[in-house]
């Protein structure tokens, strides 16, 4: 069975790409700025990030310097809120398909999360040209950097993939979804840094696989040092849960979804 | 169906005693709030009664097989569940329980352009829909030359589709469709769209698209397509198999199971099959002659005054009626109702009633058509009951000149006159080829009439 469901996945892998071209497509049509937004959108957060917490309230950044410290995370970050706003609604959206053609619903959540790179990788290009007006160099624990990414994609993907069908039958996650991404960007170490809280919120904080995945991800790419063990272990860890979760509880509830939706 | 022992032929479709069941009316938790509260209810112990809500079995216990390269149609009234299993066959939802088993490459065709994007190109929509149906991007590449030719869309192709008009949208649809190269096709209804010439070429597309030695399961109304491309047919009603064999015996059986006119009362309160909230039931139907005595023929160009006999279970304000006429292919030619000639009735009371639609001039060909009735208030079907009466039309020599008016000239005709122009005293190009009709006929082609006392309108 589960065999079968992975060959069937295999052979539509070309539609994932497909409505991730679509939706790549559609997004930057008749904009003026085209592309330059997925720069614009973490660059634009940036910059009011590094006036009211860097200037004003002088958060530390961990000896890295402010702009860097927040569009680095912010990179992830958008990836992150964007990716599980418009996943947890890619059903829906997509109603019409659903009912009416066969194809491994995956197809539509997963394609959210392919488009979303493109983004990121646009946003790595700016992240380059900082670092270079910074003079930073990256040691070479850059090369543990896709590690990270790779649990940013699993725990994201996992997120949406539990929201998009919990909102099939629930409308509300349409409501809820904004609010609680929202929310998330206070208990992930992108404003701050996760050594600014006490000793035993930062056990907690592990939890949440974003701070592992933010913290791992700054630390490869500016401090020449490996990331923190314990931090990263749990992150990690918790991601590959999140998404086991999540893809567990979709397959359970998809032969549902065109008599539900 | 039959077939001879011992031969093994490879079945492309098994479906083996399916049903599929909805729920009616009981909205499915679709707040939050309804779940959480239902599982409080679990947790203190208060489990709610469970409601006796109404179960719909879309399908019920279906079984039949179709074998490699064969092409059957699948007929039945509105409801009878034809696209449910059409969406079952093709994985689109799941059975309560049964089996099915479909072997090969299956592509499914419900409706022409699925997912087509408005910002999106037509070579961009002909890659995203194509991958939706199930092909691969070689394949498309393949076929692009021939989807682009077969849609006709011109030098349209690279401009954003929300510029396309409604008929090259459809082409282009059905066009990535035809060259789907799938070993089974499920087909719903696509042909019902589109004018002539299209389906015409949508039809030869069909029957190209059969002729490959592919597996077809083809849901039309169009009784002369079904004729025309499947040998074995399938007619479903009530989520059952009716009768499933030779296509011409399936499609007379089914004609045959319409009410007819030439039965000039028609019982409608036995009829299952009926939509709306119920609070207005149709009990019955009569067919007239103009002088209100019964009518067993109804002619070409003749007068027609049906009855209207109904229930209402309350007092039911501003109650529109409306007859919906289809011809034998299921094109719909006319719908007739109330709200057109503002002749509502304005209060319906608690109890039987009865309102008369009177047609003058009835100028439709003869032949068979079909007709469907309801009765709505403003927003809200009360009964609606789809194809469910048979109507003959016959012969008459309308033109009184013994040529008559027959099946094979359309669907409508007129009172028209040939005339040869006499241009000899004036100039060509100011004169008026056409001079007027001089056939006297008559604007107010149909009229409601209630049948209340002083004749205003009300409900008896």
């Amino acid at each position: 069975m589960n065999a079968k469901w992975l060959s069937e996945l295999w052979r539509y892998r070309e539609l994932a790409y497909f409505f991730a071209w679509r939706d790549v497509k559609v997004r930057y049509k008749q904009a003026a700025l085209g592309a330059a937004w997925a720069v614009l959108q973490p660059l634009l957060t940036m910059v009011l990030f590094t006036l009211f917490f860097g200037r004003l309230a002088r958060i530390p950044s961990d000896g890295v310097p402010y702009p860097l410290f927040s569009y680095s995370a912010l990179l992830l970050w958008t990836y992150f809120a964007a990716v599980l706003g418009q996943g947890g609604q890619s059903l829906v959206a997509n109603s019409n398909l659903i009912t009416k053609v066969y194809f491994p619903r995956l197809a539509l959540p997963a394609s959210v999360a392919l488009s979303g790179l493109l983004d990121f990788v646009i946003g790595v290009g700016f992240l380059v040209i900082l670092m270079v007006y910074y003079g930073i160099h990256p040691g070479w624990p850059l090369l543990l950097a896709p590690v990270f990414l790779l649990g940013l994609v699993l725990f994201t993907l996992g997120a949406s993939l539990f929201l998009a069908s919990l909102s099939v039958r629930y409308r509300d996650i349409k409501y809820a979804a904004p609010f609680l991404i929202q929310m998330w960007l206070f208990v992930t170490p992108v404003i701050y840094p996760t050594t600014m809280l006490p000793e035993r919120l930062q056990t907690v904080m592990a939890v949440n696989p974003l701070a592992g995945v933010v913290e791992g991800f700054r630390a490869c790419l500016f401090s020449g040092r490996l990331p923190d063990p314990l931090l990263t272990g749990v992150s990690l860890t918790t991601a590959v849960v999140v998404f086991v979760i999540g893809l567990t509880y979709f397959r359970k509830t998809e032969r549902a979804f065109a008599d539900v939706i | 169906m039959a077939r001879p022992a011992g031969e093994i032929m490879p079945h492309s479709i098994v479906v083996e005693n399916v049903s599929k069941r909805y729920q009616l009316g009981e909205p499915r938790h679709t707040m939050l709030r309804e779940a959480l509260m239902g599982a409080f209810r679990t947790l203190i112990g208060k489990k709610k009664a469970p409601s006796s809500q109404e179960v719909l079995w879309a399908l019920d216990g279906i079984s039949f097989e179709v074998e490699r390269g064969e092409v059957i149609g699948l007929i039945g009234r509105n409801g009878a569940g034809k696209s449910t299993l059409l969406k079952v066959l093709s994985r689109i939802t799941y059975p309560n329980s049964g089996r099915v088993d479909v072997n090969g490459r299956v592509g499914s065709l419900l409706e022409v352009g699925t997912g087509f994007h408005d910002e999106l190109t037509g070579r961009e929509n002909i890659f995203l829909n194509g991958s939706i149906l199930g092909m691969r991007k070689r394949e498309i590449e393949t076929a692009l030359d021939k989807i682009v030719e077969f849609a006709d869309i011109g030098g349209f192709l690279d401009t954003p589709i929300k510029r396309y008009s409604s008929g090259m949208r459809m082409r282009l649809g059905f066009s990535v469709a035809a060259h789907l190269s799938t070993d089974v096709l499920f087909v719903d209804e696509v042909l019902a769209v589109g004018d002539a010439p299209f389906q015409k070429k949508c039809l030869g597309a069909m029957r190209e698209l059969s002729d490959g030695g592919r597996t077809v399961v083809f849901v039309s109304h169009n009784m002369a397509a079904v004729e025309n491309l499947c040998k074995r047919t399938i007619w479903i009603a009530n989520g059952k198999i009716v009768q499933d064999g030779d296509t011409r015996e399936v499609i007379r059986a089914y004609l045959n199971s319409f009410e007819s006119s030439d039965r000039q009362t028609l019982d409608l309160a036995a009829v299952r099959e009926r939509k709306g909230t119920g609070h207005v039931r149709f009990l019955k139907m009569e067919f007239l002659n103009e002088n209100g005595g019964a009518e067993r023929v109804i002619h070409s160009g003749g007068a027609l005054r049906i009855r209207f006999h109904y229930e209402c279970d309350r007092d039911i304000p501003n109650l529109h009626f409306g007859l919906q006429l289809y011809s034998n292919l299921g094109v719909l030619v006319s719908e007739i109702h109330t709200d057109s000639t503002k002749q509502a009735i304005e209060l319906a009371p608690k109890g039987k009633g009865c309102i008369d639609l009177e047609i003058d001039f009835l100028n439709l060909m003869p032949g068979t058509y079909y007709a469907g009735l309801f009765a709505a208030t403003w927003h809200e079907y009360q009964d609606w009951l789809e194809n469910v009466a048979r109507i003959e039309i016959e012969p008459s020599d309308f033109y009184g000149t013994g040529r008559g008016v027959e099946a094979r000239f359309g669907l409508v005709f007129f009172p028209f006159r040939w005339s040869v122009p006499d241009l000899s005293f004036s100039d060509a190009a100011e004169t008026s080829a056409v001079t007027p009709v001089s056939i006297p006929f008559q604007r107010n082609g149909h009229q409601w009439n209630g049948t209340g006392r002083n004749g205003t309108l009300s409900s008896r």
